[in-house]
C-alpha cells in the first residue's frame, strides 16, 4: 500500500475552497536507467479524481512528466466549513489510494 | 473430503463471470485500471499528435490563458512548479505541455462546472523548453506558452 496523501482544504470568504494535495509516489518515468545499464520500468499515477460530498471536483490525467510526489492545487465553488475532500489516485499498476480531508 | 475440488469450482466460477464482464464491454483488459487514460494523447511526441490524440484541430493563441507561479529559469528541472490559469468563459479541461520531454503532454485535467480553471502542480523538464497550457472551452482549443529555462535536467540518470 501506498504512503498516505497530505491534503490541505480551506474555504475562503468568497466560498472558494482551495484544495493542496501532495502524494507520495516515485512517478518512475520508464526512461531512466540503473547502474547496471537496465531500464527502470516505468511507474506512475494515471488518473487523479477529487471529490467533494461525492460530486465530482476535478479528474486529471497525468503522464510520468509529473514530478515525483506530485503535488496539485485546485479551487472550486459550493463547499462549505466541515465538509470533506476526497482524492484519489491510480496509477499504472493499478495500485491506488484513497484519502479524504475536512475543509477548515 | 475433497476439498481441492470446491477451490476449482469457486475460482471456475469468478474467471467465467470476469469473461462474461469483459465481453460485455465493461472492461477493457488494456485498461481495467485505468479506463479513461488517453494513451495515444501520452504517446505522442509532437504538438500535432498530441492534437489529434485530444481530438481537436490546431489551438488558437489566446491572451486569456496565463501562468501564474511558473518560473523562468528553474534550477531543478525535476521539480518545476506549473500553474495554469484560464479566463475563458466555459473552460472544460486545462493540460499542460512541454516540447522537449520525450512526450509532450505531461498533464491534463478535466474541470467540471463549478470547479475554478486555475491549477497549480510540479512537471519534469529535461531541458530549457517551450511550456504550453492548452485550455479547451466550448468544444474548442486555445493555448499560451512560457519558455521556461532549466539549469538542471530532471530526467538525468
Amino acid at each position: 500500500m501506498a504512503d498516505p496523501m497530505r491534503i490541505r482544504a480551506n474555504v475562503d470568504a468568497s466560498g472558494v475552497t482551495e484544495v493542496k494535495v501532495l502524494m507520495n509516489h516515485e512517478m518512475e518515468t520508464g526512461q531512466r536507467k540503473d547502474a547496471q545499464g537496465k531500464t527502470i520500468p516505468a511507474w506512475y499515477i494515471q488518473t487523479v479524481t477529487a471529490t467533494h460530498n461525492g460530486k465530482n471536483v476535478l479528474t486529471g490525467q497525468w503522464g510520468p512528466a509529473v514530478s515525483k510526489n506530485p503535488f496539485l492545487s485546485f479551487k472550486f465553488k459550493g463547499a462549505q466549513k466541515g465538509d470533506k475532500v476526497q482524492v484519489t489516485w491510480v496509477d499504472n499498476k493499478g495500485d491506488k489510494r484513497t484519502d479524504e480531508a475536512t475543509i477548515a | 473430503m475433497n476439498t481441492g475440488r470446491r477451490e476449482v469450482l469457486k475460482t471456475g466460477g469468478g474467471l467465467s463471470l470476469l469473461a462474461l464482464v469483459a465481453a460485455a464491454g465493461w472492461l477493457k483488459p488494456e485498461a481495467a485500471h485505468a479506463a479513461d487514460w488517453n494513451k495515444a494523447a501520452f504517446e505522442a511526441k509532437t504538438m500535432d499528435e498530441t492534437m489529434k490524440a485530444l481530438g481537436g484541430g490546431a489551438p488558437a493563441q489566446s491572451k486569456d490563458i496565463a501562468f501564474v507561479s511558473t518560473p523562468d529559469i528553474a534550477e531543478n528541472g525535476a521539480v518545476v512548479p506549473v500553474g495554469v490559469t484560464s479566463t475563458i468563459p466555459n473552460t472544460q479541461s486545462i493540460a499542460i505541455l512541454v516540447e522537449k520531454n520525450p512526450n509532450m503532454l505531461a498533464a491534463s485535467f478535466d474541470i467540471p462546472a463549478g470547479t475554478e480553471p486555475s491549477l497549480t502542480t510540479r512537471v519534469k523538464m529535461g531541458q530549457s523548453s517551450n511550456v504550453y497550457a492548452l485550455v479547451k472551452a466550448d468544444g474548442k482549443y486555445y493555448v499560451a506558452q512560457k519558455e521556461i529555462k532549466v539549469t538542471l535536467g530532471g530526467c538525468g540518470g
